[in-house]
């Protein structure tokens, strides 16, 4: 049954938004299957909508494509009103660009933006028919393999995944798809352990069932070791130096349904150095490597030819901190002048040239809204986090946007940061106000608007906060409700200011999943028996469900919700991730970490000398920044 | 902050005629909205905006289908800011939208108020159906034909509403089926091995309020398990010819 369409085409009359399940996307690639020799299903583990803007798999996707003799095709999350319809007549999770079942294919990818992705892996694996467990896979299973963001840990689904591949992904699929490749030409040999081993010693491949781990009695990991010879010790993440020779994606899928991002993204650099402490992305992505200006203005012009989006995203860890971004943001501007094309530029830098920016991207069209994120309501607790920016300068900031024509302006900030105390959240009110009342004085006028947007902080793996005790639903929901008063009981600003926060409850399940260790996999499982799916969604996550499923696997023994997410962590112990290497010292990270408590400052070493993270040097790497002094040429004859 | 630009004056109108075919069915309205506008972007049509901070293409639909319903007889109207040669703005807008959105024909408007020539449409259902089902067919037919009124529900924007379909069909009768093999249904675990018999409806439903679609029709045969059982196809929308009872082109004023 190589198609599942026409057994699936009947039920799509009975679900919502049947179009998210057809495929068919402008841009996307049906190989032919028999002449592939590796294949590949690709899926981000969450709805289509969410997913399918997804730069990673849109890259994979095409860099996989572009190779002789290997395919990709993609699959999503199913929403449940499918899902048991499909059950109900037998149709596997499938793939949108052959509708074939994912079962059928040698590697199955799944990109972990974050955890809340786990139990959609979980139904796609048990609606594919291939065994939950990778060690009850067979030869004609696919290998699973995780990537993304929260690969950095992946000790949690070790029981689920065969291989987690850590950091950039372009060149570790090609290299995996190489060794898959010769083995199935040498006749599969040694069967499913020798391919698994093989890309394990390659370097490149975590494969968890190739380590054990053994634990104190009081819960603690003793020890985690290789149980096979020439197996690496640490394994470490991929980094793809010189991006201008990777201009992925080319040709950017077009969806037919709606998306959360309904534009074009072309990534302008990748890593970031600014050193936030509570910045997962920033810490694992380093160093910082960019595009370069010309390189950006040929994937502007390319992507908008072969998508005809009208609006472009110039995407990173943080736009603004591009060496010629001023450049960028002017010379596009000017190519694109009366062509009705947007310009976007995801930054929160809370400064005024951030706004210079904003302004002249938007010079021929609308001024709707400016985000800053300050993340932190008192200097104090910003210093914490090292994220270096006064009051003065925020208040300048929001003025000189509200001066500028910008009406609404949203800042960002966490609660449940390391040493934070009420008065550092009540802080983020105050200081909300004197923005208000500086707009209101600067634009002469009532109608400056600005909204607080607010959700739980959630130590992760790999940064200086990884040893800190995550705040406890209570206090940050408490915390929570104290700020809402505050602003919503003021007259003078209670139409001024917007208020949005996403509770504490889901953090700490977030919390449980980022930092667990192997023994959080049996509650994983145990929550996405009892119905959990799509928890990144509020409709469908349940705190409660998740909950129960931790009371009843971690019954009788020292370990708890608590003890994985409230409970601070010593310089001795040894951490879930430790044998999983982001290139940061762990010495470093741990004085990052002394200093944060210490209220001290760390710089960006792209414009400071090296402060010895500790990335460059282990994973041979080094920074690649501008300025190239080249400028945007105009286009003719078009 | 500048004034928006101003935008540069519509000197030609044109009407396209598009299909909606296989798995594209269940594009829905606004994701076909969606799709043409970048296929319009990308094709470099010259296409005219609205003026104002957030300028729009100037494209009119007229009529419509639902989504899941295929079409070979969708229409829209576009404005634009430069004369075009047809056959070659035919040519790279079919070529800008994915396959299954296709571009059937284009004229140059010459007249106006487009969408109130389009009075009925021609609708094709093909339906693959165990003989249990398949087999009642003909008896609701007549039955359906043979009465005044036929109410259905549905459930509309603004609630449950309740309307007559009857008056609105014009016609309807079932086709001669296809010379085709007999298909199991080897998939369905609730179905079982049992045969599916093919049936092909006809049906012409005038246009007008409250709007009686084609899986009203199907509702008010009333016969369990039907309605997911049929694709439905468009076949043509346009001036119906009370005489010849049948659904004429809705281009022909523009071709004259
Ligand atoms: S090793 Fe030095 S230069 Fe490289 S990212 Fe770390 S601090 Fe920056």
């Amino acid at each position: 049954m190589p198609s599942v369409w026409s057994d699936l085409e009947p039920l799509l009359l009975q679900v919502s938004k049947p179009i998210q399940y057809v495929g068919g996307e402008l841009n996307s690639t049906v190989k032919d299957w028999d002449s592939a020799e590796v294949r590949w299903v690709l899926m981000y583990p969450d709805a289509y909508e969410v997913g399918l803007p997804n730069q990673g798999v849109m890259i994979l996707y095409e860099v996989l494509n572009e190779v002789e003799g290997v395919l990709a095709e993609r699959s999503y999350a199913i929403w449940p009103d499918l899902e048991k319809l499909m059950r109900e007549n037998d149709i596997p999770q499938f793939t949108l660009d052959s509708h074939r079942s994912v079962r059928d294919f040698d590697l199955f990818g799944i990109s972990f933006a974050t955890e809340l992705g786990y139990t959609n892996m979980l139904s796609a694996l048990h609606l594919g028919g291939i065994p939950l467990f990778a060690a009850d896979r067979t030869l004609d299973d696919p290998i699973v393999v995780a990537g993304g963001h929260a690969a950095f840990n992946p000790e949690p689904i070790s029981d689920f995944i065969d291989i987690a591949v850590l950091g950039d992904g372009e060149e570790a699929v090609l290299r995996m798809s190489e060794i898959v490749r010769e083995w199935k030409r040498e006749g599969r040999p040694g069967g499913r352990d020798e391919v698994l081993l093989r890309l394990a010693r390659s370097g490149g491949c975590y494969v968890p069932r190739f380590y054990d781990v053994e634990y104190f009695e009081d819960g603690r990991i003793k020890r985690v070791f290789p149980n096979r010879s020439d197996v690496p010790y640490r394994v470490a993440k991929h980094t793809v130096m010189d991006l201008d020779k990777w201009p992925y994606p080319k040709q950017p899928l077009v969806p037919l349904a709606e998306t959360v991002h309904e534009r074009m993204s072309v990534e302008i650099f990748r890593g970031c150095t600014r050193g936030c402490r509570f910045c997962q992305a920033g810490m694992i992505t380093r160093p910082v490597r960019e595009r370069s200006i010309t390189g950006i203005a040929a994937m502007v012009e390319q992507g908008l030819c072969a998508t005809g989006y009208e609006e472009v995203g110039l995407l990173s860890l943080s736009s603004a901190d591009h060496s010629e971004i001023g450049e960028i943001a002017k010379g596009l501007a000017d190519r694109y002048e009366g062509e009705n094309v947007g310009l976007s530029l995801p930054s929160t830098r809370v400064d005024a040239f951030n706004v210079d920016l904003a302004n002249e991207l938007t010079r021929n069209g609308r001024r709707s809204g400016l985000t800053f994120a300050p993340e932190g309501g008192s200097e104090r607790i910003r210093q914490v986090i090292n994220k270096m920016v006064t009051e003065e300068d925020l208040i300048r900031t929001v003025t000189t946007a509200y001066a500028n024509g910008w009406r609404q302006v949203k800042l960002y900030f966490m609660c449940g940061l390391p040493t934070e105390t009420d008065e550092d959240v009540m802080q983020i009110a105050t200081m909300t106000k004197r923005a208000i009342d500086a707009g209101r004085s600067a634009t002469g006028g009532n109608d400056v608007r600005c909204t607080i947007s607010i959700g739980a902080f959630v130590p992760k793996p790999h940064t200086p906060f990884q040893w800190a005790a995550q705040e406890s639903p209570d206090v940050v929901d408490h915390r929570l409700k104290m700020l809402r008063d505050a602003i919503q009981g003021d007259r003078k600003y209670a139409k001024a200011i917007g208020y949005r926060y996403h509770d504490g409850k889901p953090s700490a399940i977030e919390g449980l999943l980022s930092r667990g260790d192997r023994r959080v996999g049996a509650v994983i499982l145990r929550a996405w028996e009892s119905g959990q799916r799509f928890d990144g969604w509020s409709e469908h996550f349940s705190y409660d469900r998740w909950v129960a499923a931790v009371v009843e696997i971690f019954e009788g023994s020292p370990l708890s919700l608590e003890w994985f997410t409230t409970r601070e962590r010593e310089l001795s112990e040894a951490l879930p991730w430790d044998h999983l290497d982001s290139g940061l010292d762990k010495e470093w990270l741990w004085s990052d970490w002394q200093e944060a408590l210490a209220g001290g400052e760390v710089d960006d070493c792209r414009w400071t000398p090296c402060f010895d993270c500790g990335v460059c040097p282990t994973m041979d790497t080094e920074i690649q920044v501008g300025p190239t002094g080249r400028t945007i040429p105009l286009l003719v004859n078009r | 902050m500048k004034a928006p630009h101003a935008q540069r004056p519509v000197v030609q109108r044109i009407r396209v005629k598009y299909a909606k075919r296989g798995r594209l069915r269940f594009t829905s309205h606004r994701d076909f909205s969606r799709a043409l506008e970048r296929a319009v972007r990308r094709s470099r049509i010259p296409i005219a905006y609205s003026s104002g901070f957030t300028p729009h293409p100037r494209i009119s639909y007229a009529g419509a289908s639902p989504t899941g319903v295929a079409s070979e007889a969708e229409y829209l109207e576009m404005a634009l800011q430069d004369r075009v040669d047809l056959a070659e703005v035919l040519i790279k807008l079919d070529e800008a939208l994915p396959i299954g959105l296709d571009v059937i024909e284009i004229v140059e408007a010459t007249t106006s108020e487009f969408a109130a020539t389009l009075e009925a449409s021609e609708w094709h259902f093909s339906i693959s159906a165990p003989a249990e089902i398949a087999d009642q067919i003909p008896g609701a037919i007549a039955t359906f034909l043979a009465a005044d009124e036929v109410m259905v529900e549905r459930m509309s924007k603004n609630g449950l509403r309740r309307f007559d379909v009857r008056s609105a069909v014009l016609s309807l009768a079932e086709q001669a089926p296809p010379e085709v093999p007999e298909v199991t249904d080897g998939n369905s675990t609730t179905m079982g091995e049992r045969a599916l018999r093919s049936a092909i409806l006809e049906a012409v439903i005038r246009h007008g309020s409250p709007s009686v679609r084609p899986d009203d029709l199907l509702a008010a045969l009333r016969i369990e398990g039907l309605a997911s059982r049929a694709i439905v196809t468009r076949l043509a929308q346009g001036p119906f010819d009370e005489r010849a009872g049948a659904v004429t082109d809705p281009f022909g004023p523009d071709r004259k």
